[in-house]
């Protein structure tokens, strides 16, 4: 398994006139780790909808090494290789932990028998094999976020995207979470691309950060050159009245 | 042998010699029950066996069917009309029959999935479906019109035309019962019964882990109007007559759907366990209502007792009763 390179071409998106996203164009290469910021409504998770397949894009175009998969249905996508989370948690509620990552391990293994055993030992690696058997709908809300990560891993994508995995986690938990997908990273090469409103996870993930605001990217740069730039304080912080 | 392994792999062996023990006193019943017997027996079996075959759409891939009628009418029109109008038997019609009620499944199937109805929208199609099948049968000349279609009561046995007494269809429609236990056992230990429930439980979700949703309820669907269809085959050669008002009733579809749901949904002994309770309801009330000679007796409590299942047991009998049993169905 190794990373693929994400594209994206100037790509926009309008819902009844409202336009949520508008020319939005950047790129995470092949093994990095890039995040998505920016105040809420700003369409983030819709960028992250037309990479996934759910909203096809009104210009623009994504492509994953080249190939373009904007356009395509969301399971040929995920065969593209692509993985995400949900941001509102989408669990399969009524079946247990194991089974719902083992449905995500079918996807490259069609015997269950062989899907289950990777399943099982995704969910050791996230901290949720002791709740293997419980039903999902049983899982506390941090245990939610985890089971999303490991559904997701468990497709075995060449891209990663986590729609605010951290939040609603404590700060230990963060860290854990960051230590765990930074390994995964270095081992894997697995490229990832995460939206964040939890600026210890982003800066202690994120090689490049990609802001946007009312659906256009206002900045892109290293943790350090963000955490400066004017555009993003005015977002985040109100204009400074000038004086 | 690997497919056999399968097939029992995590299943508790008291609950496969319970099975065993089952399968054995059914087929040696016929000897030991009168003829009022074999023939509550007879109507267990049939709706364990439509039950079954509902039972993939809704309890697996949950899409609610209310229109199931029309692929058993379909079925039992195409293998008798075909037997009573050019004397092809049923063992070859079946087949006609069957692809005649895979079809009507794939075409409601289609616009329903294909445009996103969902729930009651979806349910509400395939009952408009099966009630316009029922008006086209009232008019239609070839299948009888609304006077209905009759084979000729022959009381000698002649397998080759499903002619017969009450003995062949028992062990027919137990077979049925059989084959299509073990075929759903097999549909949910693959990853095309994995699929349906990721799909049952969230459609979204289970897309994006790269489930082909479409295709797997257009699958689900085909495969559930395939069985009903032969259901509604075996009983055309049964009753030996179709009537467009009973074939495509709106209660035929209703009464397909009671087992699983009284059984447990999902399951696979709901079915049989909501198709044993129901049938045994409807006998107690029936012969009560003769007793005390109370007409409608039986209705008003046959509805209160599905009323008090339903409230107490709203996951079905069977999860509730394999617990007490200790031989629970591991939930996927």
């Amino acid at each position: 398994m190794s990373g693929a390179r994400l594209e994206l071409a100037g790509v926009g998106k309008n819902f009844r006139g409202l336009r949520a996203v508008h020319d939005v164009s950047f790129s995470v290469p092949a093994g990095a780790i890039h995040a998505l910021i920016g105040p809420n409504g700003a369409g983030k998770t819709t960028i992250f909808n037309m990479i996934a397949g759910v909203y096809v894009p009104d210009a623009g175009a994504v492509t994953l090494d080249g190939r373009k998969i904007s356009g395509l249905r969301p399971d040929r996508v995920c065969d593209a290789g692509v993985g995400r989370t949900f941001q509102i948690v989408k669990p399969f509620k009524g079946l247990s932990v194991l089974e719902n990552v083992t449905v995500g391990a079918l996807h490259q293994r069609p015997d269950l028998t062989e899907a289950r055993d990777a399943a099982a030992s995704l969910l050791a690696q996230l901290g949720l094999h002791d709740r293997r058997h419980q039903l999902a709908e049983n899982l506390t809300l941090p245990d939610r976020k985890k089971l999303e990560v490991a559904r997701a891993l468990a497709t075995g994508p060449r891209l990663l995207l986590l729609d605010e995995v951290m939040a609603g986690l404590r700060p230990t938990e963060i860290d854990v979470m960051v230590a765990f997908l930074r390994d995964l990273n270095a081992r894997t090469g697995l490229t990832i691309l995460l939206i964040e409103h939890v600026m210890r996870a982003v800066m202690a993930l994120a090689r490049e950060v990609v802001v946007v605001s009312y659906g256009e990217k206002i900045a892109e740069g290293t943790p350090q050159e963000i955490s400066r730039h004017q555009a993003v304080l005015d977002v985040y912080l109100g204009e400074q009245e000038a004086s | 042998m690997k497919f056999g392994r399968r097939l029992t792999d995590g299943v508790p062996s008291r609950a496969l010699w319970g099975l065993g023990v089952l399968l054995l006193a059914l087929l040696v019943a016929p000897a030991l029950l009168g003829k009022y017997g074999l023939s509550v027996l007879i109507l267990v079996l049939y709706f364990a066996f439509v039950g079954q075959a509902w039972n993939i759409m809704m309890g697996f891939a949950g899409q609610l069917s209310l229109g199931h009628a029309l692929y058993a009418g379909l079925g039992g029109y195409v293998a008798a009309g075909l037997f009573f109008h050019y004397g092809l038997g049923p063992w070859a019609g079946v087949f006609v029959a069957v692809a005649a009620a895979a079809a009507a499944g794939a075409i409601v199937g289609y616009l329903g999935f294909r445009f996103s109805l969902a729930g009651v929208y979806f349910a509400l199609l395939t009952i408009a479906f099966s009630e316009f099948t029922r008006l086209a049968f009232d008019h239609w000349e070839w299948a009888g019109g609304s006077g209905g279609l009759f084979l000729k009561v022959d009381a000698t046995v002649d397998v080759w035309n499903l002619r017969g007494g009450p003995l062949l269809f028992y062990y027919l429609i137990l077979a049925l019962a059989v084959g299509a236990f073990i075929l759903c056992r097999a549909l949910l230990e693959s990853r095309l019964g994995r699929y349906w429930l990721a799909i049952r439980e969230d459609a979204e979700a289970a897309q994006a882990v790269g489930v082909p949703v479409l295709r797997c309820k257009m699958i689900a669907v085909v495969i559930s109007a395939s069985l009903t269809a032969l259901a509604g085959v075996w009983n055309a050669f049964y009753y030996n007559n179709l009537f467009p008002e009973t074939a495509f009733a709106m209660g035929r579809s209703i009464e397909i759907t009671l087992a699983p749901i009284i059984g447990g949904l999902g399951t696979l002994f709901g079915p049989v366990v909501g198709a044993v309770v129901l049938t045994g309801l409807g006998e107690a009330f029936t012969d009560a209502s003769e007793y005390f000679h109370i007409p409608g007796m039986k209705q008003i409590f046959y509805g209160l007792a599905l009323l008090v299942i339903v409230i107490y047991r709203p996951a079905g009998v069977w999860p509730w009763l394999a617990d007490k049993l200790g031989i629970g169905e591991r939930r996927p």
